[in-house]
């Protein structure tokens, strides 16, 4: 069973889709027990750092979280908050990746929203992508680049499109909403 | 290099997709489930969903209806149509939206793009304007075309930023339909005034109309309906051109 994070964040329900389209079956859950015996973990998200960070402590997912030892793929929000420290609302986040998360300088239009590319892809996640592919982003901060970065995109300046590190993995972008080249993300990270 | 986005909208009333021609004349446009599944296979960038009848009483149907396309779809999907709270947008998006389209309600009561952005984060909010041109004005409409406010589209556009808005889907009233042209002035206006992304919308009739509009002004996206619904252009041929043109989209 893959266990989705449930915090209070928005389009999960588009990550169970997603899995369920790919042929897997999922459940949202903020129950320890479930999400420590599941071959599989999502972290997704969108929503704000530190009330999502909050909701973590509430519940003592954090300290779960970074017990874990199977796959684990943070998306967006949950990306950053895999990071040190994010600026959005001065937050103390999980601190797996060794980046500060920023919010975007804003000489282009923030949020970055759109198809954009990435490149330097240097993880099992992106097992036969192209680096010219597009996916999809929508997000007003970035993680900095980093020694675990496996991913880069350049929106403004380059930042960390994807990080890794031991069997913790997280996109940026978003893979459920970005067609056949995010479900050959998902793939991947569901064959780990 | 970031995209520019080509957005197919459906039009749902009672549960079929229609569309007319300066808001009013509304006619059949097809099954939405079918519509959705084609634009997503011709690699449309995101999709719309906005049902312009929506009633409490129907909300049940929008609600069933979101969750069979989302469960089709692999893009974004923005739904809109009779949002008032922050839990009308919690039940949008446990039925697989990922954005909600905002519109009269949030001219009636600003503070609502404030709690949603709040709640679920600013992507998440698209703040719909349907703006006419009137007395040497661009004004703000709502009820769906039919009821004025006052307030003039740029002022309100720069306020729904101000209040958290992730994004502002355009319709010019004076366009929309009539497949002559994006109203190129008053979206160049809006894009320039804010700095969150802006959706063109209303009036593409052919493929030049979406290179004016990325070439002349800021917008990031282009909206249609009539010219998809009825094949009048299709997507791959859409995208294949504007890259002819040196505007970069999604291939």
């Amino acid at each position: 069973m893959i266990a989705i994070i449930k915090y209070n964040a928005g389009n999960i329900s588009s990550v169970q889709n997603a899995l369920a389209r790919l042929g897997y079956d999922s459940v949202i859950t903020d129950d320890k027990s479930t999400i420590q015996s599941a071959s599989k973990v999502i972290f997704p998200g969108v929503g704000e750092a530190s009330s999502a960070m909050n909701y973590l402590r509430e519940k003592n997912l954090d300290g779960l979280l970074l017990s874990l030892q199977q796959p684990m793929l943070g998306i967006c929000l949950g990306l950053q908050l895999m990071c040190k420290h994010s600026e959005e609302g001065n937050t103390n986040c999980l601190g797996i990746f060794d980046a500060n998360v920023k919010r975007f300088p804003p000489t282009e239009i923030v949020p970055h929203t759109g198809w954009n590319s990435f490149s330097n892809l240097k993880s099992l996640l992106f097992k036969d992508i192209k680096k010219e592919n597009d996916v999809y982003y929508v997000h007003s901060y970035y993680a900095e680049e980093c020694k675990e970065t496996v991913a880069t995109c350049d929106y403004i300046l380059p930042f960390s499109a994807g990080l890794q590190k031991d069997n913790f993995y997280a996109t940026q972008f978003h893979p459920e909403k970005s067609a056949g080249i995010g479900e050959q993300i998902l793939k991947n990270f569901l064959s780990l | 290099m970031l995209k520019k986005r080509i957005i197919p909208c459906l039009d749902i009333k009672d549960g079929r997709t229609v569309k007319g021609i300066n808001f009013v004349g509304i006619r059949d446009a097809g099954d939405p489930i079918e519509l959705a599944k084609k634009y997503v296979a011709q690699g449309a960038d995101e999709l719309v969903f906005l049902d312009i009848t929506a009633t409490v009483e129907k909300r049940k149907t929008l609600i069933n209806l979101v969750d069979k396309i989302a469960r089709e779809i692999n893009i974004p999907f923005t739904v809109g149509g009779g949002i008032n709270a922050v839990d009308d947008v919690r039940a949008l998006l446990k039925a697989g939206a990922d954005k909600v389209s905002i519109n009269s309600s949030a001219v009636k009561r600003p503070e609502l793009i404030a709690e949603i952005a709040k709640e679920f984060g600013s992507q998440c909010v698209v703040i719909a304007i349907d703006t006419k041109y009137e007395d040497d004005e661009w004004m703000v409409f709502i009820h769906g075309g039919r009821k004025g406010t006052g307030l003039k589209t740029v002022d309100w556009a720069k306020r729904a930023e101000a209040l958290g808005a992730g994004e502002i889907l355009l319709t010019s009233m004076n366009s929309d339909g009539t497949t002559a042209g994006f109203a190129i002035d008053i979206t160049a206006k809006v894009a320039e005034a804010v700095n969150i992304p802006v959706i063109a919308s209303g009036g593409a009739g052919k493929e030049a109309h979406f290179k004016e509009v990325f070439e002349k002004t800021k917008a990031t996206g282009g909206l249609a309906a009539t010219i998809f619904h009825y094949d009048k252009i299709s997507i791959p041929d859409l995208k294949e051109y504007l890259t002819t043109k040196n505007i970069n989209v999604r291939r």
